[in-house]
């Protein structure tokens, strides 16, 4: 399989990000919507997704509440606080940095 | 802010666990569905949807776990579900759990008793507010080195002229006859200077301390009581100030009472607080005599002790320079109050911690090896827990959780012991530790038991522990699983080893302290104590208006003793007595030039004694006479010395005839006999005072100006045909009839006096054959343990053996055997690690090397014997192996 499971830490920027750009979604939805934008070569691991968005929750950076599906299921819901828009911007920043020096890192060489 | 509201989140996240739970599977179902309805949608069968989107999950079981971790606190629900876990695993071995818990508790309880009397009488500060300020002040000659009272006109020189003290005070023991109210009655008191109380920082529960004006001569007679006296005879009447009181039949006025939380040295029965500026006699006032007075004094903030003592040595340069016949070479000791308090006693007391360690380290052992056979049954055990998933350090928490759980339970139990245990002890043996008023259990005895209980715990729970984190998985499972029974094997021997030289030492300890108390009980101390009862008389006032009266008042005393009924012999005396008090007087020889100052004299020992007093002592008379009924107030002076003296002063044996300069009572005795030397210092300690020389005078021979100083008090010794203190009611009886104002009080047989000062040595002689004992009998059980385990392994081995041919003897020998090699080892171990240790008893044991042979050939043979008596058992239950029973188990 040539599918990556999600690193480490980066989980809770993509799950932030994507509530960010969809608004209200569910766990699953959360999951199929990462793995779309990977071009499905992420695998979301469900046995840290949800303890992931517990910990979010826990930190208020997301809320949730039941709702029901557009097939009408029952589902939970998550949305973004306004901590969490927050933290979306905050953690974003970070990353940009901290790629753009491992990008340094590893670049080639000659071109430092 | 976003720590704290996830750990509230957390917390909260520890209840309604099951709400919770289910809203997780309700949020995992409506998942899976969706996942099912996208994969319909592509056109899947729906078995086939439902196989891939679970597939796609994985374990709920892993995720709900994930998720439970992150919900909650899981370290707090860990230890909550391995307490749950260890406590039915307690209940669930009841025999295991009595065992061990008994073991610790007494090891614990041992330590905290001890620790209560380390902590109560070493650690705890004075009880006085900033009492590591204060300090007490000797007089310290070359005569002296341990320090002297002090005389009353140094004590005001030193107050009026030190710079480092805020407050100095004087006190000395004294004793008073309470009369007007009801019975009389003897109180035990203090004569103090009006700063006492302020300098130690008390204050009156009722009424005021001693004013500056009333402690002079000449001023108001006032009075402070205890408050236990206050309760006994006022009913703590809040009127009872301004009351008078009659002491030695003086009319005090009674101007305050003293808490009964406050004590000094002497124990709870100081009741009697006077001026001592208003005593006028001039013995007192003499520069050259003590008294028995003592100087309290609070150093001020910032000043050390070296400071004060320079400045202390500074004053008494100069008081030698004024009054170079009593302070010549006489300068001032300043220590700190508790130091002098506790003098002597610190370092039997951390032997015996160090000793009370031992016995907790062979309760552990013990415990460790109880764990570590039980362990075996538990492989299986946790092999299957580990299989599902239990990781190494789940289980090794697991079982250290357990251990520390019993280490709790064993330390609370033993908390128990030692708070009920401590008292009873001290009660049985007074004399042996000062403050012992003072010991409890407070929060640092508390914390001390806490924490030896909590790495009691964890120090035997390791070894298990450390087993299973190394036990191999795949071995444990397969049938029988004897796979790490070596290392066991190695670790109960080891154990065993250990238990056996440990147990050693404590024996060789306890041993030597017996051998030592036996050596001084065998010490002639130059008196025979068998049936000598010694006691105090004092008259009232009336008896006491003049010498002549004294003296017939004397003579009455010493008559109704004399003449009551199983009375072989009696004597008044005065001054010293063996081993209970002692009175200094310095001399010269008559002819020979006198020495400029009182510290360039010779000091003797000076007993005040009838002609009864030799025979009613047993003292054994050497050459020439006692004092007889022939030497009276008008016949010349004789003092008869002992046999020390003679030696060193009269080499040529021509003793007899000389003159002797008695300073201070100003006469010149003629030497007419010579008895033996008394050890007065104590059994043990007698040769390392300065003072070795000792003077009998007799009391009706001394001067009229003396006399008032008996009226505090006269003692009686006396030998009897019985026992002493049966003749003690008729003797009271007998000196009624003189007058009821008459009081008996402090009396006392010889043997007790001659067993008091020996207290301390007998409570650490008790003390650590308490220890050794719990350590025989501990390691006693260990060994037991050992190889009775030992023969349940190797039951089919004895089987086979058997059924081959061997005999019975040849098995309890290959039992017993083992039994005997492990304990000779432990026995080798311990007397190695006895001969270094013992070093440290060194000032504790008398007349034997602390490396005796005969100690350590006689425990070690104890410690065998006791070891093999133990195997014994399990090695008879060997020897009866059927072996047609034990191989039908192969």
């Amino acid at each position: 399989m040539g599918e990556k499971e999600v690193r480490q830490g980066t989980l809770a920027l993509m799950v932030l990000k994507t509530l960010e750009s969809m608004g209200t979604l569910h766990g699953y939805g959360i999951a199929r919507r990462i793995e779309q934008i990977s071009g499905d070569l992420l695998s979301v691991n469900y046995g840290t997704l949800y303890p992931a968005l517990l910990k979010l929750e826990q930190e208020g950076y997301i809320a949730s509440e039941w709702g029901v599906s557009e097939n009408n299921r029952r589902a939970k819901y998550y949305r973004l606080t306004r901590a969490g828009k927050k933290q979306v911007e905050r953690e974003t920043q970070d990353w940009h940095e901290t790629t753009a020096i491992l990008a340094r890192f590893l670049a080639p060489e000659e071109s430092q | 802010m976003k720590t704290v509201r996830a750990a509230v989140s957390r917390i909260s996240g520890m209840f309604a666990r099951d709400r919770r739970d289910s809203e997780l599977q309700a949020e995992l179902e409506s998942h899976v569905q969706m996942h099912v309805d996208d994969y319909l949608r592509s056109g899947m069968s729906p078995q086939e949807a439902r196989r891939q989107a679970l597939l796609k999950l994985g374990s709920v079981e892993k995720v709900t776990e994930a998720y439970r971790e992150q919900r909650g606190l899981p370290f707090l629900e860990t230890l909550a579900q391995d307490l749950r876990f260890a406590f039915r695993s307690m209940r669930k071995n009841a025999g295991f759990t009595c065992i061990a818990l008994l073991t610790l508790a007494l090891g614990i309880g041992a330590n905290t008793a001890l620790f209560s009397v380390v902590n109560g009488v070493l650690l705890n500060p004075l009880p006085y507010p900033d009492s590591e300020h204060l300090a007490i002040l000797f007089s310290q000659s070359k005569n002296f080195e341990q320090g002297q009272s002090v005389s009353y006109p140094n004590y005001l020189d030193w107050e009026r002229q030190n710079k480092s003290f805020t407050w100095m005070a004087a006190f000395r023991d004294d004793d008073w006859n309470q009369t007007g109210q009801s019975e009389a009655e003897r109180l035990h008191g203090y004569m103090v200077s009006s700063g006492f109380f302020s300098t130690l920082g008390v204050v009156p529960v009722i009424g005021r301390t001693i004013l500056p004006d009333e402690d002079r001569i000449g001023g108001a007679p006032v009075v402070m009581i205890g408050q236990g006296l206050w309760q006994r005879k006022f009913g703590s009447s809040p009127n009872i100030l301004r009351k008078t009181m009659i002491l030695n039949g003086v009319g005090y006025t009674i101007v305050g009472v003293v808490p009964a939380s406050f004590h000094l040295y002497s124990g709870d029965n100081t009741e009697i607080y006077v001026p001592i500026g208003q005593w006028n006699d001039p013995t007192f006032l003499n520069r050259r005599v003590g008294m028995g007075m003592r100087v309290l004094a609070r150093l001020k903030p910032g000043v050390g002790l070296e400071q004060a003592r320079s400045d202390m040595d500074g004053i008494a340069r100069n008081l030698a320079a004024a009054y170079p016949e009593s302070n010549s070479g006489s300068g001032v000791s300043v220590m700190r109050l508790k130091d002098d308090m506790v003098r002597g006693i610190g370092s039997t007391l951390f032997v015996l911690l160090g000793a009370v360690g031992f016995v907790l380290l062979i309760a552990c052992t013990n415990v460790a090896n109880l764990l570590l056979a039980r362990s075996t049954g538990r492989t299986r055990e946790f092999a299957v827990r580990s299989a599902l998933g239990a990781s190494q350090s789940r289980l090794v928490r697991q079982l250290l959780t357990e251990s520390a759980l019993l280490g709790l339970i064993g330390g609370g139990i033993g908390l128990i012991i030692a708070a009920e245990g401590t008292k009873p002890l001290i009660a049985a043996l007074p004399h042996a530790l000062p403050r012992s008023r003072e010991i409890g259990v407070d929060s640092r005895v508390l914390l001390f038991t806490f924490s030896v209980s909590i790495a009691a715990g964890i120090l035997f729970g390791l070894v298990p522990a450390f087993k299973a984190w190394r036990t191999n998985l795949q071995e444990s499972l397969k049938e029988g699983g004897r796979g790490s029974s070596g290392t066991r094997h190695r670790a109960q021997n080891a154990f065993v080893i250990l238990e056996m030289a440990v147990a050693l030492v404590l024996l060789v300890g306890s041993g030597l302290m017996i051998r030592s108390l036996v050596r001084l009980l065998g010490v002639n101390p130059g008196f025979d104590a068998h049936n000598v009862l010694t006691f105090n008389v004092t008259m009232p006032p009336a008896f006491m208006s003049d010498a002549q009266h004294i003296r017939t008042a004397l003579r009455q005393v010493r008559d109704a003793v004399r003449n009551t009924a199983g009375v072989q012999a009696a004597s008044l005396i005065a001054g010293s007595l063996p081993m209970n008090g002692d009175s200094e007087l310095p001399f010269w020889l008559q002819g020979q030039p006198k020495p400029a100052n009182d510290s360039e004299m010779n000091w003797a020992l000076f007993y005040l004694a009838e002609p009864g007093y030799r025979q009613a002592m047993g003292t054994p008379l050497l050459r020439g006479r006692f004092i007889t009924d022939a030497d009276t107030e008008k016949s010349t002076p004789v003092v008869v010395i002992d046999e020390f003296l003679a030696n060193k002063f009269f080499p040529n044996g021509d003793a007899i005839g000389k003159r002797l300069n008695l300073g201070i009572l100003e006469l010149q005795p003629e030497i007419v006999g010579i008895v033996g030397h008394v050890k007065h210092w104590g059994l043990d300690t007698d040769s390392q005072n300065k003072i070795q020389a000792q003077v009998y005078f007799p009391l009706v021979q001394v001067p009229d100006k003396f006399l008032p100083l008996l009226t505090s008090g006269v003692g009686v010794v006396l030998r009897s045909r019985n026992e002493p203190m049966s003749l003690l009611p008729s003797i009271r009886h007998s000196i009624s009839q003189i007058n009821s104002e008459h009081v008996i009080y402090g009396s006392q047989t010889l043997e007790e006096i001659v067993s008091d000062s020996l207290a301390d040595r007998r409570f650490a002689m008790v003390l650590l054959g308490v220890f050794a004992g719990l350590a025989l009998l501990l390691s006693s059980i260990g060994i037991y343990g050992v190889i009775s385990y030992l023969v349940g392994q190797r039951i089919q081995e004895i089987g086979t053996r058997m059924a081959l041919g061997a005999q019975r003897r040849d098995v309890m020998q290959l039992i017993l055997g083992r039994g005997v090699l492990l304990a000779a080892i432990g026995v080798c171990v311990g007397a190695l690690l006895a001969v270094a240790l013992t070093r440290q008893m060194r000032s504790m044991i008398y007349g034997v090397s602390a490396a005796d042979p005969v100690t350590f050939l006689g425990v070690s043979l104890l410690l065998m014997l006791v070891a093999v008596a133990a195997c014994y058992v399990p090695a008879r239950r060997a020897m009866r192996v059927d072996p047609m029973m034990a191989l039908r188990y192969e």
